[in-house]
């Protein structure tokens, strides 16, 4: 399955990935429009110490601990693609207990947020490795 | 090939989806004694609280069983197993064959005897979607409930029913609140964010009587409720193993296959033990997630698969009233705080390894605390100060991170 791997050495730190992310779930059409005077909380999140910088964003593992964990049912696997079903999501926070990446964070509304790969907003494909200047994060399979 | 579970819990959807990765033609029977398509347990405070409904609370889709095809028997007991036979016989008289039989009856409430309880009329444990109905019907915006045990299903309760009655007070006879995750600072932080809800607690007190609607308590203070609610704690479910002299500790012991002593019976759950290797012993891990592992290990090696059962951890995630507590682990060995303003860190070093820590406020990443321990990481391979300052993959060298972030994914 394709999945969003880190180039460490190629990351700039720019932090563009997370912008894309947050326009690609913000359902709006149009960027500027969608990040204009917002904090965003974007899904891929960058880590940065010194001259240090690379995005994390979820694995969508084989064996997902995330899943395993969900008190509620609302994680599950589609197709390789983990995704949570917002319906029944309450906010435990047992997913981010779980998750050994640290890519799962609360979300709006007191419930969880993850990357599904786009495939839940209308990009369809990872819209973070798109606005990558440096390929820095690909797309594909390994 | 016939497997029959005994249990619909998260046990036995583990065991399910476990066996379907081997085994997708075998005849799969569940048995419950709960008339419900499987529901999240933990839920049914939320459920109170008006923040999820009956439909919405269902652990799997309405088709599970469909999908899985297995047959779903609700609304029955198993009461007795017959190992020489292989058989297990229902409440009504029904005896089922099994090639291969998972026991994940759960956990019990645990009611130590109190004088004058059985004269207490709405008296309710709140273990099941049942006891959450009658908990519901039984309150009332004037309703004084009291709640024995400040554990974290009595705590979940305070909160499922805070806004819907009179008062709550809780009386545990433990120091502090929440004992089994907390420490004592974390617990008098919990403590006074719930007291703030109008949410009363008598520690260090046990119920010596109860006449009529009043408790009276060890310290001689007096608690006129009401509905009272019984969460002091609770004992695996261990009944039909007991009775066909399986090995038994405080749950039903286990091999690393989830294999009881009785061959071609396994269990998993609350209702059994789980190697906990913080501690290096056999542990009741009554937790969710650890349920649904065990479950899905037991479902793999029923199915003939070969899988251990490892990396066994207490690990609990919990709020109240929006404060976040996420915990894990065991608490030994040498201490390092972290606490600012509302956020509160602790963690727990032994021989190098990371065994345990809580997170209250802040929980953002916990999970790479919770992977430093299943993993056993020695602390020396990664830079601990700034792990223990802010949990990420920084942490951790660039080749690492180059096997963590670019590699093939197959993580358990
Ligand atoms: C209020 C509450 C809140 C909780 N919150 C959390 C939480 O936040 N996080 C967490 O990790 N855990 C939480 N838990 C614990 C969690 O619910 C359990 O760890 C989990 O449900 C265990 O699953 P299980 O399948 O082992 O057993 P159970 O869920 O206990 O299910 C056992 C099943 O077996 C059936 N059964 C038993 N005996 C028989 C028999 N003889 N014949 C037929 N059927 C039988 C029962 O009807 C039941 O359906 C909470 C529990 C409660 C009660």
């Amino acid at each position: 399955m394709k999945r969003v791997y880190v180039n460490e050495q190629w990351c700039l730190g720019c932090h563009l990935c997370e912008y894309y992310c947050a326009f690609a779930n913000s359902n709006e059409t149009d960027m500027v429009k969608a990040l204009k005077d917002i904090v965003i909380h974007p899904r891929i999140q960058i880590e940065q110490k010194d001259n240090i910088s690379f995005a994390v964003s979820c694995r969508h593992c084989e064996e997902p601990l995330c899943v395993k964990g969900c008190i509620t049912g609302a994680l599950s696997i589609n197709e390789g693609v983990i995704s949570v079903d917002q319906n029944k999501c309450i906010g435990c926070f047992t997913c981010i207990l779980c998750c050994p990446y640290g890519a799962i964070s609360a979300g709006d509304e007191s419930i969880i947020q993850k990357c599904e790969l786009c495939t839940n907003n209308k990009h369809g494909s990872p819209h973070c490795v798109k606005g990558c200047p440096n390929n820095a994060i690909v797309f594909e399979e390994r | 090939m016939r497997y029959v579970i005994i249990g619909n819990s998260t046990a036995a959807v583990g065991a399910v989806e476990g066996i379907r990765k081997n085994d997708l033609e075998g005849e799969i029977i569940i048995i419950s004694k709960e008339p419900y398509h499987v529901y999240s347990r933990p839920l049914i405070s939320y459920l109170l609280y008006g923040k999820t409904d009956e439909e919405r609370m269902k652990y799997r889709s309405k088709d599970f069983y469909d999908t899985m095809n297995c047959k779903a028997i609700l609304g029955r007991e198993a009461v007795k197993i017959d190992d020489a036979k292989k058989e297990v016989h229902l409440d009504d008289g029904e005896v089922l064959n099994y090639d291969k039989l998972l026991v994940a009856t759960g956990s019990l409430p645990f009611v130590p005897p109190m004088e004058g309880l059985d004269g207490v009329h709405k008296r309710f444990s709140f273990m099941s979607l049942d006891d959450a109905k009658k908990v519901e019907s039984a309150i009332s915006s004037n309703s004084k409930v009291l709640i024995i045990g400040a554990g974290l299903i009595g705590l979940k309760c305070a909160e499922g029913i805070s806004k819907r009655v009179e008062s709550i007070t809780v009386v545990d006879l433990a120091d502090r609140i929440l004992s089994s995750i907390l420490d004592r600072d974390g617990a008098e932080i919990v403590k006074s964010h719930m007291e703030k809800r109008n949410i009363k607690f008598i520690l260090n007190t046990k119920v010596e009587t109860f006449a009529n609607n009043e408790a009276v308590l060890s310290n001689g203070e007096k608690v006129e409720f009401d509905v009272l609610v019984l969460a002091v704690g609770v004992i695996p479910n261990t009944g039909l193993i007991k009775e066909i002299n399986g090995k038994i500790n405080r749950g039903i012991v286990v091999d690393e296959f989830c294999q009881t002593s009785i061959p071609d019976i396994f269990a998993a759950g609350d209702c059994c033990e789980s190697f906990d290797i913080t501690m290096e012993q056999n542990k009741v891990l009554a937790l969710l997630p650890n349920a649904y592992m065990q479950g899905e290990c037991a479902g793999i090696n029923m199915a003939g698969g070969k899988k251990e059962y490892g990396k066994a951890i207490p690990m609990n995630a919990i709020s109240f009233f929006g404060l976040h507590i996420i915990t894990a682990g065991s608490y030994i060995g040498e201490v390092f705080s972290k606490s600012n303003g509302e956020n509160y860190k602790k963690l727990f070093v032994k021989d190098g390894l990371l065994k345990g820590y809580i997170m209250i406020g802040d929980i953002e990443k916990a999970g790479i605390y919770t992977s430093l321990i299943r993993e056993k990481t020695p602390l020396c391979d990664i830079d601990f100060e700034l792990v223990l300052q802010s949990p990420g993959l920084m942490a951790f060298t660039r080749k690492d991170r180059k096997k963590i972030l670019g590699g093939v994914v197959n993580e358990y």
